[in-house]
């Protein structure tokens, strides 16, 4: 088998899967920033600046938490819950941006783009952009703006400025095509953020180095509280950043078990979902290859979940290539399931975990039962839920007698 | 391979009236499939000398407002790659002289087969392909190929394109140079004709092949201002928002045709 580890190529290739799949405009810019960021790979000085915001900005090492009531609730294995929504901004996504900002920087770049679903990855780029004196435009799509008005809030009162996007169904695909335009019109002085292992090379790669430092602690972590190496990991995917950030360093590991988790919705066989991997096809978007939701005429078809977040009708093309490979188990959670697990974390642990999170939690509600306690499971607990209250309660206002939800 | 293209007759035939093409880009099957052919095969003898044809997708990240609605209205009308590509077979059996040079994103025609869809389109007589998202990088997925069915597969080079860049983007370049006249999207703001001018006289320095130049061209001044040093101007968002703006079909068809009269018109007194 070859080593997915050491992927991608020079070209951006992992398998047939990345590449770099833009306008001819955007094309110096990307080889630009994949020298710097090669340059920056092994840069000490680099390495000593993100080092430093990770720690005393950022907040980590995150905890890896023993949820042991979660544990007892599901009567299996053990269930381990990597507290990335401990993070200043409350979720993985913050690791990312703190590492692109540091390159914008060093690049000279005036100006930050990014797109945003859910608001997670608008609201860390409005944070870094804020801290290293930046300005900041954030695309998103209408309907995500109306589902996530707190966060659109907090990326304003950070200085950023939103940019509705119409186009399309209003979600994380449109954000993303008109951030892509903002980038081909303003490429002299723009730096785009993106915030999933998507997007044309050296961006999937990049994202998933900063977000791998989410497996390197656990690893740490783990060997320190149990002397050996987790069993089984579980992440929610919708581009796959958290996801791919927790398994990264544990490629090389046969004894572990990967199992990412992508949105159902309403049910794959229904159509309506966002799970590009379980009910999508090879395609090319936004820059790469992967599997996309899609009809057989090659257009983009929307995609469907109660979590914004992974409201996206693609995934980061490193997770196409650990599908095929068989290297990672690839399963979806419904919204009913999300909705479901949500409720057991908030009651059980006190966590209240973002509604992307608990596409996870359900996959480990499924499985854990049927697993024995000394099987190590690792949870990613990628975000917080504050941001999902106006959706949950919408979905489950009555239960708790908010009628007008 | 043809001994010469219709594009090398083309570009050919203008040196002598020494004049610039006029090329136009619709977008296929916008606004509905039966107004398109209507449109597709009056532009001839409206004075277009070269078509470019857009394959809608879902997804167009390098077009403006204009082009992205069209894209929409065609879908939306049950416009396939497969119906795209019959469009042009029915325009061949009435023209064999007009090139036309299909342009969109890769998606559409990596889902319908590289192979299936160049054994198709050569068939039904399309002269070249742009594809947006393409770079040389990737020349093997679909330029390469093309090249093998005879079919030009037509560069942009763009104000990023630097000396540095440039033999990569025309390495396997043909039929012509498509220069993008700014950084930005289609249908965005006019570029100046100085910089402009500047920027096709040192493209020309490195390639034989003919420069067309587009986007931000709206307007009769600009087809003729930039007509004068360049081999071809692509006229498309302006031409798209015909459709837009019409009341019906024959009227869309008419402010079209119209327009690009008035353009043809331009470009063929331009360097009198």
């Amino acid at each position: 088998m070859n080593q997915p580890v050491n992927l991608p190529d020079a070209n951006g290739l992992f398998g047939s899967f990345g590449g770099r799949f833009v306008a001819e405009t955007l094309m110096p810019l990307i080889l630009e920033l994949q020298d710097e960021y090669a340059v920056a790979k092994n840069d000490p000085e680099f390495q000593r600046q993100l080092a430093y915001f990770q720690g005393d900005y950022v907040g980590r090492p995150s905890p890896l938490y023993f949820a042991e009531r979660l544990t007892e609730h599901f009567g299996g294995a053990s269930i381990y819950l990597k507290r990335e929504e401990l993070n200043h901004t409350g979720a993985h996504k913050i690791n990312n941006c703190i590492g692109q900002v540091l390159l914008a920087k060093q690049m000279g770049k005036k100006r930050i783009i990014a797109e945003t679903g859910a608001g997670m990855h608008g609201v860390a780029t409005a944070t870094v952009a804020a801290r290293f004196g930046l300005p900041c435009v954030i695309y998103m799509g209408t309907t995500d703006i109306e589902r996530q008005q707190t966060n659109v809030f907090r990326m304003k009162l950070l200085g950023a400025e939103i940019i509705p996007v119409t186009s399309g169904t209003g979600t994380l695909k449109d954000a993303m095509n008109e951030a892509l335009r903002d980038w081909v019109t303003n490429v002299d002085d723009t730096f785009y953020i993106i915030g999933t292992v998507a997007g044309p090379h050296p961006y999937p790669a990049m994202v998933r180095d900063f977000q791998a430092v989410i497996g390197h602690e656990t690893r740490t972590q783990m060997l320190e509280k149990q002397g050996r190496l987790p069993d089984s990991l579980v992440a929610c995917v919708g581009g796959g950043s958290n996801a791919l950030g927790l398994f990264h360093p544990f490629l090389k590991d046969p004894s572990v078990k990967m199992i990412g988790v992508e949105a159902g919705g309403k049910g794959v066989k229904s159509g309506l979902h966002a799970a590009s991997l379980n009910g999508g096809t090879p395609g090319v978007l936004h820059g790469n290859r992967t599997y996309l939701l899609q009809n057989e005429d090659g257009q983009i078809a929307d995609a469907h979940s109660i979590s914004a977040g992974l409201d996206y009708p693609g995934i980061g093309p490193e997770h196409a290539w650990l599908h095929e490979q068989g290297r990672v188990e690839y399963v979806s959670a419904t919204d009913d399931e999300a909705l479901e697990a949500f409720q057991i974390c908030c009651r059980q642990e006190g966590i209240i975990p973002a509604l992307e999170t608990a596409h996870a939690l359900a996959e480990v509600a499924k499985r854990a039962p049927t697993l024995p306690r000394e099987h190590l499971m690792v949870v990613n607990l990628s975000g917080r839920g504050d941001k999902d209250m106006m959706s949950v309660a919408h979905h489950l206002g009555d239960k708790f007698g908010m009628k007008n939800a | 391979m043809n001994d010469a293209s219709r594009l090398e007759h083309c570009f050919a035939a203008l040196k002598k009236e020494n004049r610039p093409a006029l090329v136009s880009y619709l977008t296929a099957g916008d606004p509905d499939a039966a107004t398109s052919r209507r449109l597709l095969h009056g532009l001839p003898a409206a004075g277009v000398d070269i078509i470019e044809l857009g394959m809608p997708f879902s997804d167009p990240m390098a077009d403006g407002p204009a082009i992205q609605k069209a894209a929409l209205r065609a879908l939306e009308n049950g416009q396939t790659q497969a119906k795209t590509l019959e469009m042009v077979r029915s325009f061949r059996e009435q023209n064999s002289t007009t090139p036309i040079v299909l342009m969109g994103y890769y998606n559409p025609i990596f889902c319908y087969g590289v192979d299936r869809f160049l054994a198709n389109a050569a068939r039904a007589g399309v002269d070249g392909l742009i594809v947006v998202d393409l770079p040389p990088e990737h020349d093997e997925e679909l330029c390469q190929p093309a090249a093998q069915h005879g079919i030009d597969f037509i560069r942009l080079a763009t104000p990023t394109t630097d000396a540095k860049r440039l033999p990569k983007v025309l390495s396997n370049a043909s039929g012509f140079i498509y220069y993008v006249s700014v950084a930005g999207v289609t249908g965005g703001s006019a570029p100046t004709p100085e910089r402009l001018e500047n920027s096709v006289s040192q493209l020309r320095e490195h390639t034989q092949l003919p420069i067309a130049v587009g986007f931000g061209i709206r307007t009769t001044e600009q087809a003729a201002t930039i007509g004068r040093f360049s081999d071809a101007v692509v006229v498309g968002s302006a031409l798209v928002d015909c459709i837009e703006y019409a009341s019906t079909p024959d009227d869309a068809v008419e402010r079209i045709h119209g327009l690009v009269s008035e353009l043809a018109e331009s470009v063929r007194a331009c360097r009198r």
